[in-house]
């Protein structure tokens, strides 16, 4: 006579990474562009591996030569190795993203926090304030502050710095909007009735719960930041010795680079730069998946 | 009386925003390190256009001209009530001219391509977002959205090089830039309009395909919501056909909010025409923007800035009264 053998190996909850990977499975648009973002960061480790950095500044290479064994992506018409160019203006790009995207983010945090938090007239300002920069175009402003720099003070920490500061509106009144109804949940007011302090508030309730928005908020402001800082750079306002994806396509531009038939200087900065924005959109759009089940079911 | 109010409320915020605008635009300079004159009249010096010496005498001469010399309050109020008289002073380039009169000059160019691909956009993209979301539509028609969607987050700046390298490099299809051939004189014939037609064909598209997504993607959204409404469902029920229904009950009210997310859009829009202009060598405000970046031209700078702002923000506001024209709900109120 045959027994049914219970095996509880059967019923076991999959591990915590098998879940994760499970889900990233369906969240199609956060597996490719996070699949992208690590092979852009791949490319940038191994490069700076494999090419002379120095190589992406000028007079480091012959000039004008067509993608080749040698110069893999061939060099520009200031004798840039264009594939140590790459290298270099990725990571850079990278900084002034993450470093723009971190600081405004924090910004944005902090006083969204104090805004919706504590309320009253700091609420008020706080908010008016975002409101009446919101309708100005960032850019041309940044376009102002950069212009008025002195050309040799343009680096790759003030384009991040430039960037920053008309970035902050957007994060502040998404978490101040966030922190205004996560208040009123009850077990704020159960922590408040216990006798916790505002700081115990703030950081022990509201912010583990605020985490997922903030990291949404967060890869929205490294997108905000290469995007200002590209087109900063495509207008000729930025550090202009550095090999920054931007700078690349508007000195091909202001060489006539298609023109002469150099097609390649412009299109690989164009390429470079479309797959950066592009993954992070994708990211974006898979996190708010994430974050929004009303998404999530009409998929 | 409430309308009214309303209305008064909406033209303050106006008159603060720019008011903001203009004031940053002039405070951030007066930090500036660098002095516009100077750098203009040492560049001439170096050229050897008058003797080294007499650079400080002229630099002097010409800051007491620009009123740079009085007091900052002084300098503030005169900036501000030119401001508002859409005066931003001379520019240092081209002196005779003053700098609306240049951004005058480039504005149709500028306001040309910016209707017809905007307009273009916000129609194709809302369209194929409202048929990507509709159960009913034929498989074949919902996916042509996909490819739009795909190129969301790419900037038009970035389209335009790869239009460029593909249409305009390899296919020879299109020119590589410009307003017109070089060596042809404008005029009015139908050669000339063709000509001129074809070097618009590819900046436009880059506008176009560049911003063709976004709307696509939050159309679609709203398309889902609505569809489960209960005045959908009824309408179904009722047997009224299906053109309708998309027209009248779903399409209709679901582009409300996109007509906010119009006004919202017009910074970002406008930025990335500016742009598309540099890269495709097309007059118009933002070859003017980059002219004066390249030769520190800086009241040009600070004036198409303002200018720009000024319009946008007033624009914003003024989509807000367009509101109820659209929407019965909100005259009611």
């Amino acid at each position: 006579m045959a027994t049914v053998v219970w095996t509880p190996a059967e019923v076991i909850q999959p591990s915590r990474p098998a879940l994760l990977f499970r889900y990233i499975r369906r969240n199609k648009s956060l597996a490719i562009g996070l699949t992208v973002l690590l092979l852009l960061v791949a490319f940038t480790v191994i490069g700076f591996l494999a090419v002379d950095a120095k190589q992406a500044y000028p007079l480091a290479a012959p000039t004008k030569r067509p993608p080749s064994l040698q110069y893999l992506l061939g060099t520009d018409f200031f004798g840039r190795n264009l594939l140590a160019a790459m290298v270099v203006g990725m990571w850079q790009t990278a900084v002034i993203g993450v470093l723009a995207g971190g600081l405004g983010t924090f910004i944005g945090v902090v006083l969204g926090f104090v805004s919706a938090y504590f309320g009253g007239w700091i609420d008020s300002a706080v908010k008016s304030v975002c409101q009446i920069l919101t309708p100005i175009p960032v850019l041309l402003i940044q376009v102002v502050v950069a212009g008025s720099l002195d050309k040799r003070d343009v680096t790759i920490l003030t384009m991040a710095f430039i960037v920053v500061m008309l970035a902050w509106m957007g994060p502040t009144l998404v978490i101040r909007s966030q922190v205004l109804t996560m208040k009123e949940r009850q077990f704020v007011s159960v922590a408040k009735l216990s006798g916790v302090s505002d700081l115990g508030i703030i950081f022990k309730e509201i912010l583990p719960n605020l985490l997922p928005f903030i990291a949404a908020a967060f890869v929205g402001q490294v997108f905000a930041a290469v995007f200002a800082s590209f087109y900063l750079a495509v207008l000729g306002l930025g550090p202009l010795r550095e090999p920054l994806l931007g700078n690349i396509i508007w000195a091909a531009q202001t060489q006539g680079a298609f023109f002469n038939g150099w097609w390649w200087w412009p299109i690989e900065p164009a390429v470079a730069m479309i797959l950066i924005l592009g993954s992070l959109a994708l990211v974006i759009m898979g996190l708010d998946e994430l974050a929004n089940p009303r998404v999530r079911r009409s998929e | 009386m409430r309308t009214l109010w309303l209305v008064v409320r909406r033209f303050l915020f106006l008159i603060l925003v720019i008011w903001s605008a203009s004031t940053i635009t002039f405070i951030i300079p007066r930090f500036s390190p660098r002095s516009a004159i100077r750098e203009r009249f040492a560049l001439l010096a170096r050229n050897g256009g008058f003797s080294p010496g007499d650079l400080e005498k002229i630099i002097t001469a010409m800051q007491t001209q620009f009123g740079l010399d009085k007091p900052l309050l002084q300098q503030y109020v005169d900036y501000m009530s030119g401001v508002l008289r859409l005066d931003f002073g001379y520019s240092l380039n081209k002196y005779p001219s003053t700098v609306i009169d240049l951004i005058s000059q480039a504005l149709p160019w500028t306001l040309g391509l910016l209707l017809v691909t905007t307009i273009l956009s916000f129609l194709i993209g809302n369209l194929l977002g409202a048929i990507a979301a509709w159960p009913k539509a034929p498989q074949w028609l919902r996916a042509v959205a996909t490819p739009f969607v795909l190129l969301t987050g790419v900037p038009p700046v970035l389209m335009g090089v790869l239009l460029l390298f593909f249409v305009g490099f390899r296919l020879k299809l299109l020119p590589l830039g410009g307003a017109y051939s070089i060596g042809v004189i404008p005029n009015w014939s139908w050669g000339f309009a063709l000509d001129m037609a074809q070097h618009q064909i590819l900046p436009a598209l880059a506008l176009i395909f560049g911003s063709v997504g976004g709307w696509v993607l939050s159309m679609r959204g709203m398309g889902i919501t609505i569809q489960g409404e209960d005045y959908v469902n009824f309408a179904e029920h009722k047997g009224l056909d299906g053109v309708s229904i998309f027209r009248d009950y779903y399409l209709r009210n679901a582009l409300l909010p996109q007509v906010t997310g119009f006004a919202l859009a017009l910074g970002t829009v406008v930025t990335s025409a500016i742009i598309i202009e540099s890269i495709f060598f097309l007059p118009g405000i933002g070859t003017l923007l980059q002219d004066a970046i390249k030769s520190n031209d800086f009241p040009v700078i600070y004036g198409i800035v303002l200018f720009i702002t000024i319009t946008v923000a007033t624009l914003m506001v003024a989509m807000e009264f367009v509101y109820p024209l659209i929407d019965p709900r909100i005259r009611k109120q």
